[in-house]
């Protein structure tokens, strides 16, 4: 009975690894025509003919770049407030207001990323385009400003994809910050008090070098869950296949692609959106593996300088 | 800091200098003072969305909520105005009941393993990391992995497809949050029953799973809440209907929030009522698993040591 249990247990254990190699191996051969009919094109080409009868071309550069240039808006917006709603959390908060923003921050996490979709695409893309045109029109004139704030056609874009991503991301990089901060020896920030330091003194210079490590392990992992995000993405980028310097212009993400298209591919469509899942696939797991080394190292040498 | 600044003035010889506020540089304490209303601002920009999301969702999808909204067929026709998202609700509940069932045994046992058995070797170690990993993984690829060895194996896309998928979605959830509550089960207790004869399995399964139990269920919510959102892997494995189907093993089925998906693409009006009504349904049940848990956790959870 003893062996049988730790047998059943051990089972269970390996089953995480089972499935990720499962993952890999199942789509991976799935994908494998494409792979073979496009060679590295499929990732470096840029044109994505799927239907062209005579010879259809699956380039996925484009999808790339729209996951790369979201999520990274979306960081770029998520990083600086995750790392203040944790600082306000570990540090500012009086005790009555601590529970109720961390619910708050909970709740964040818990509104399925469709319903982001739907207000994305059905309140904010609307809402927001005058706010486009308005940036667009004050550095229309500026050299490099005028083409990255290029003019906005319509309220799904580049820039839409970041702003619901970035609130997506919030949470898990609050929660990795809030870890991270919690992790300061309390006799570093009782120095540099002591010191004379005022409070956002002693955050920059008891806080902040100790949790950079973490910090970086936190944002990456906010970058793993931001490019592996579908359907929000899918309802505000718009849907059009272009690689634009232009943030107000319409893209498409990886994920978005399959999302989008799955429902009327066939044949070797079908086996390049799979494809195009396996890049995806291997993209965040690295990232999230890097990510979690990264978060573990700087606690075990945070955890050897509080002993 | 450079050490630029005058130290604190002395009033009278023999006095403790000024340590108060005033006596900071005027840069000083406009720094510190700038910087926390800036953190403070970080807060009120999080509750923002959070506000516009569930005011949108109650003020829009409120008019069309209603009992035959929840139990009605979803019209065939998309401009059709009116209610029903009956099969999407049905098939909400089947398909995330299914994806609980299997996913959080096994990520129990997975705890039990990483916790009781496996601890701090290096296999633990790793299947440790690859949990974390695995919650990283995008969930459309999960729905594709379960296309390419479910959906194609048996040449038909059901409702437990889409069980399937959500059911690898939660299971390193459950895994991470169960070991987190098992590890807060006292030592002695393990010992006491050892000391009383009790062979392993035994002091598991009636010593240490009892304590940890309401800490494991409150997690166990908290994932069917994640997974009862997800959209991506059911519009991949799951297929579309319009009537109810109980029957996740056989015919085609539906969520709600692949309706939400479906309708928020269309420009009809009635079809987007249907939208914001879903949004409305599937935000009362994800909420509802939520606060159910995050009351579970707290009532009755261990305290730790």
């Amino acid at each position: 009975m003893d062996q049988g249990f730790s047998a059943v247990v051990f089972g269970a254990g390996l089953l995480v690894l089972a499935v990720l190699a499962l993952i890999l191996v199942s789509t991976g051969l799935e994908a494998l025509p494409v792979f073979q009919y496009s060679g590295l094109d499929f990732i470096f080409g840029h044109r994505w003919a799927p239907n062209d009868p005579n010879a259809a071309v699956f380039g996925t550069l484009t999808f790339f770049y729209g996951t790369a240039v979201s999520s990274l808006i979306g960081l770029l917006i998520a990083v600086p407030l995750s790392i203040g709603i944790a600082l306000f959390l570990t540090e500012l908060a009086p005790r009555w207001l601590k529970a109720p923003a961390v619910t708050v921050i909970d709740l964040l996490a818990a509104v399925p990323s469709v319903v982001f979709g739907l207000v994305g695409v059905l309140v904010i893309g609307p809402a927001i385009l005058p706010v486009y045109q308005w940036i667009h029109n004050l550095v229309a004139d500026v050299p490099v400003l005028g083409t990255v704030f290029g003019p906005a056609v319509n309220g799904n874009t580049f820039t839409t994809a970041g702003l619901i991503l970035a609130v997506m991301v919030i949470p898990i990089i609050t929660s990795i910050s809030r870890e991270v901060f919690d992790t300061v020896p309390l006799a570093d920030k009782q120095a540099a008090y002591a010191l004379g330091a005022t409070r956002w003194e002693m955050i920059k210079g008891a806080v902040f070098p100790h949790s950079f490590g973490g910090l970086v392990g936190g944002a990456m992992l906010g970058l793993g869950r931001a490019m592996g995000e579908t359907i929000a993405v899918t309802l505000v980028i718009g849907g059009s296949t272009q690689i634009v310097a232009n943030l107000f212009a319409s893209g498409n993400s990886m994920a978005a692609v399959i999302a989008q298209q799955w429902g009327e591919s066939s044949g070797l469509h079908t086996n390049a959106l799979i494809g195009i899942g396996v890049v995806l696939f291997a993209i965040t797991v690295i990232i999230n593996y890097a990510a979690r080394i990264i978060v573990r190292r700087a606690e075990i040498r945070m955890k050897g300088a509080g002993a | 800091m450079t050490a630029t600044t005058s130290p604190p003035r002395r009033t009278r010889t023999g006095e403790p200098p000024d340590l108060s506020t005033q006596s900071l540089s005027l840069r000083r304490r406009l720094a510190n003072r700038g910087m926390m209303l800036v953190i403070t601002a970080c807060i009120v920009l999080a509750v923002l969305p959070l506000g516009l999301v569930v005011f949108e969702v109650v003020s829009r999808g409120g008019g069309v909520m209603s009992w035959e909204f929840l139990t009605a067929d979803i019209p065939r026709n998309y401009r059709r105005v009116g209610p029903g998202m009956g099969a999407a609700v049905v098939g909400t509940l089947v398909i995330t009941g299914m994806a609980a069932l299997l996913a959080i045994p096994l990520g129990v046992l997975g705890a039990i393993y990483l916790n009781e058995y496996g601890r701090t070797t290096t296999l633990a170690r790793f299947i440790r990391t690859m949990a974390d990993v695995m919650t990283g993984v995008p969930s459309i690829v999960m729905g594709l992995f379960i296309y390419v060895t479910w959906v194609l194996a048996i040449g038909e896309k059901n409702g437990f497809g889409g069980s399937l998928a959500l059911a690898c979605l939660m299971l390193p959830i459950v895994i991470r949050s169960s070991e987190e509550m098992l590890r807060l089960v006292p030592d002695e207790l393990r010992q006491a029953s050892a000391a009383l004869g009790a062979r392993k399995w035994r002091t598991i399964v009636t010593v240490v799973l009892p304590s940890a139990i309401s800490g494991i269920t409150s997690g166990s919510l908290l994932a069917i809440a994640r997974a009862a959102g997800e959209t991506a892997p059911i519009i991949v494995t799951v297929g579309i209907i319009f009537s109810a189907n109980p029957d996740p093993f056989s015919g085609g089925n539906t969520t709600l929030a692949a309706q939400i998906y479906r309708n928020a693409t269309l420009t009809f009006e009635g079809a987007q009522e249907r939208a914001w009504g879903a949004a409305l349904t599937l935000i009362a049940i994800v909420l509802l698993f939520t606060i159910v848990a995050r009351f579970i956790a707290a009532r009755f959870a261990l305290k730790e040591r």
